[in-house]
């Protein structure tokens, strides 16, 4: 409360103390899917606004429809008080809305002050001045404390100053409202405080921002007010002064997930089939913005389902491809079956019988363009093959059994994957790891994309592997998903562990909080 | 996104757009002979159309071996060169060493044709595998590799003929390329004959699906186990050993190795594998594509010739064909997306 009049006094002209952006009743349909609906976002003149949601409930598509991405089906949007409609993003930069996005837009191998003013160069018709280039973008540069030349290639920039270079150009082009995208996800805590430093100061200009982000410990320390979405519906806003994170949390999760899901004991494990200790991976220049990794232990028990939670660039993608060859790491130890083991590749890892669906299924996991015969035996060519021949009547038999199994819809073998909707062409992917019989499993993001249906056969697929023996390892962003499959779950955070539970004394809020402690209050939860 | 067109799409099970594009070369390759038929009859000459054939054989084994490196989107840009450099050194082999070379007597001396072969098979093997080295551990694009390949494999060609060309060979040599077997040419025979082991190979093996999977998605088939580099790398080789074969049959057919021989033979090749509907984004096409685009090629070229076209006339209406069926290429792509 304490924030508001302030907020308000040191209003820009124009807005007359009212919101600078009033979206009101705004739906958005994709074909199947209700994306929003009736959502409301009220943002103040000199105010940063937090707004709030699980993976899912919507935050993104408003934000494409005011940044002009999408179009909305129904709503209206007010800019300074005038009703206002974005057919592309370039309409919203004029009207002074700039978005970044997590994956950021820079050329990486121009220069910053290229980059800022793309497309906008200072100069006559013909050539760019480059000495005005220079002066304007350090005179942004100094204003957000970026501390680079202006023509530092953008490439040879930490994340953190990317991000600077990305609001530099917001700046650049006069704009009032600023949308920032998870913009602390892939920063450590230093960065962060001096992003939380930066946007205090934009808003003494007299900037407004929407802030999206999952750590809610930023929401306290930053924002001034909050929205809340919850599966494309508008839930509650308010002074952020005036609630408190488990209020928070509660709006952003909202359901009875027990209910959904059911309760289910924790079965009987056997030996521990997979286990890493110390698990390091550093930046290197030759990938200064991976994501590190520290220290990262856990292991998986033969029959049991290891759930791995944690934000966005936590960490989990990358330990398990780092466990799977995929990619390298600097220092730590992997057993299978108490045998230390280092793969060098994926076919290594294979080989001793571990699985890996990976994240993304069509740029990691499809070959969308190929028979379905072909992407559900890739891995397993062997068991369907005479010498050196593919031996069709054995692919047909065992894409049979997967078919059912699974109950993909397909015309034929031969059909292109591609052909297929979202949901059958994640159980061709998992198809093509089971069909290797595996002995660890590891999926990450199993039903990310697929409808309602197929997400509660692919849940209980899973089960059905960890009780035929299956040591499986699950990553997912969406918490309901950690609980409903999981019989532990490990926790992660800017590429560490922060904790570990049973899924039986786990909640979506306990977990919310694990995933995004602090480190100090990170070490007490895994000690305990 | 659009679950619901999805669904519609997978029960009709039907695209006729899908199938045009499918059979677009063939149907291009009959339309153009019945023009060239019906403008100038000579043109359906069994002889004529032999001859189409023999002239078609060369470009066309090179471009067998083309369809693999262009299934996992690669390129190959120094088959002509390649193909000098082996056809010279098959020749020098049947001339019985660099000494005999310019020797001009009928028979007699030399290493015989079966040496002289595989020494042609063996300077493509070694080249495509050099190649494929740079590409696969250097990590340097292929367009680059055998751009350079194309420049160095020439300069070897010109060192090792000092010259002239080395021309005279054994009767049991020169079958290979002017000989019959009934009334079909010898050349045309390899030729089909290797279209039909490519085919069945990319058909029916698990190295053919391999070949496919990396041009389709590199980094799915990394995740799925398989050995990309190894399979990269085995693409240039098989293009190398085309293009050694090729040479031999050249070689044979002119009764002649020069250093000249082959330039611009990469255009010709990788026009007749890109109208015969394989992507140059990998991942998708056939062998038997391939042969219609060779012979559509050949068929254009020798039509053109029936009717007093300009060979410069001829180049451009090659250009600009290989772009068009590029452009049908992209747009059939981006028709797939939406579907």
């Amino acid at each position: 409360m304490a924030n508001a009049p302030a907020a308000l006094s040191s209003a820009p002209e124009k807005s007359n103390g009212g919101p600078i952006l009033k979206m009101t009743g705004v739906s958005k349909r994709f074909p199947g899917v209700r994306a929003l609906e009736n959502v409301h976002l009220e943002v103040g003149p000199s105010e940063i606004h937090a707004l709030l949601g699980e993976n899912g409930a919507g935050k993104s598509t408003l934000l494409k429809i005011l940044s002009g991405a999408h179009s909305a089906d129904a709503g209206e949007i007010e800019l300074f008080g005038e009703p206002v409609a974005f057919a592309t993003p370039h309409d919203a930069q004029r009207a002074g809305i700039v978005t970044i996005y997590q994956e950021f837009t820079l050329a990486p191998d121009m220069t910053i002050a290229e980059n800022v003013f793309i497309g906008r160069e200072p100069g006559s018709k013909l050539f760019v001045s480059w000495r005005r280039l220079a002066e304007e973008t350090k005179a942004i540069a100094n204003r957000i404390g970026l501390k680079r030349s202006p023509m530092t290639t953008v490439r040879d920039l930490s994340v953190a100053e990317q991000q600077l270079v990305e609001i530099a150009r917001a700046l650049s082009m006069q704009s009032r409202l600023i949308v920032m995208d998870e913009p602390t996800a892939a920063l450590s805590e230093a960065e962060v405080a001096n992003l939380v430093r930066i946007v205090r100061a934009l808003k003494a200009e007299g900037l407004s921002i929407i802030f999206v982000t999952h750590r809610l410990d930023e929401v306290f320390r930053l924002c001034d007010r909050y929205t809340v979405l919850r599966d494309g519906h508008y839930v509650a806003s308010g002074q952020v002064a005036e609630t408190n994170v488990e209020a928070i949390i509660r709006m952003m999760v909202g359901r009875d997930v027990g209910a959904l899901y059911g309760e289910r004991p924790i079965p009987e494990h056997g030996r521990v089939a997979l286990e890493v200790e110390g698990l390091t991976r550093r930046r290197n220049a030759r990938d200064p913005n991976a994501i590190e990794l520290v220290d990262v232990s856990l292991k998986v028990h033969q029959g049991e389902i290891l759930g791995l939670a944690g934000l966005v660039g936590a960490g989990r993608t990358e330990t398990v491809r780092a466990i799977f060859g995929a990619d390298p790491f600097d220092h730590g130890t992997i057993r299978v079956d108490g045998k230390e083991v280092r793969f060098l590749s994926p076919r290594d890892a294979m080989s001793h019988g571990i699985g890996l669906v990976p994240e993304d299924r069509k740029k990691q996991a499809l070959f969308l363009g190929l028979a379905i015969r072909t992407n559900m035996t890739i891995a397993v060519q062997e068991d369907v093959s005479r010498g050196w021949f593919i031996d069709e009547k054995r692919e047909d038999a065992l894409i049979n059994e997967f078919r059912k199994l699974l109950s993909i819809r397909m015309a034929s073998p031969d059909q292109a994957a591609g052909q297929l909707s979202g949901g059958n062409q994640q159980k061709i992917v998992l198809a093509r790891w089971l069909a290797l019989r595996p002995r660890i499993l590891i999926v990450d993001e199993p039903t990310r994309g697929i409808d309602i249906g197929s997400k509660v056969e692919v849940h209980n697929l899973l089960i059905d592997m960890a009780k035929q023996g299956i040591a499986v390892i699950v990553i997912s962003s969406e918490l309901p998903e950690i609980l409903a499959v999981s019989d532990r779950i490990v926790t992660m955070r800017e590429g560490r562990v922060t904790g570990e539970i049973a899924r039986t004394e786990a909640t979506q809020e306990i977990l919310m909080a694990m995933m995004t402690a602090h480190e100090n209050s990170a070490a007490s939860s895994a000690a305990a | 996104m659009s679950e619901a067109r999805l669904e519609a799409a997978e029960d009709r099970g039907v695209d006729v757009f899908g199938f045009v594009a499918r059979f677009a070369p063939t149907l291009f390759l009959i339309v153009l002979m019945v023009l060239f038929a019906i403008i100038e009859p000579r043109f359906l000459s069994s002889i004529n159309l032999f001859n189409v054939m023999r002239q078609v054989s060369i470009t066309g084994l090179l471009a067998v071996g083309m369809t693999f490196v262009i299934l996992t989107a690669g390129i190959d840009l120094s088959v002509g060169s390649l193909l000098a450099f082996a056809g010279l050194v098959a020749a020098v082999v049947a001339k019985g060493g660099l000494d005999n070379r310019f020797t001009v007597s009928e028979g007699g001396v030399g290493y015989g044709w079966g040496l002289a072969a595989l020494a042609a098979a063996a300077v493509g093997l070694a080249g495509g595998y050099l190649q494929g080295l740079a590409i696969t551990r250097l990590k340097v694009p292929p367009f680059v590799v055998t751009l350079g390949g194309m420049s160095a494999f020439r300069g070897a060609a010109l060192l090792f003929a000092a010259g002239g060309p080395v021309s005279g060979f054994q009767s049991s040599f020169t079958w290979w390329g002017q000989g019959k077997i009934g009334p079909v040419p010898v050349p045309v025979i390899i030729f089909l004959l290797a279209a039909l082991i490519a085919h069945i190979v990319l058909r029916y093996t698990r190295y053919g699906r391999q070949v496919y999977a990396v041009g389709g998605n590199p980094e799915a088939a990394r995740l799925s186990g398989l050995n990309v580099n190894r399979i990269i790398m085995s693409v240039y080789v098989i293009m190398g050993f085309f293009a050694g074969l090729g040479s031999f049959v050249l070689a044979a057919r002119l009764n002649s190795a020069e250093a000249v021989a082959g330039t611009g033979y990469e255009l010709t090749v990788i026009a007749s594998v890109v109208i015969g509907g394989t992507s140059l984004f990998g991942g998708a096409g056939t062998i038997f594509g391939t042969v219609i685009g060779s012979i559509l090629i050949g068929v254009l070229l020798n039509g053109l010739v029936l009717m007093n076209v300009s060979s410069y006339i001829q180049q451009i209406v090659i250009g600009v064909i290989i772009v068009l069926a590029v452009a049908f290429d992209t747009f059939a792509k981006s028709r797939r997306r939406k579907v």
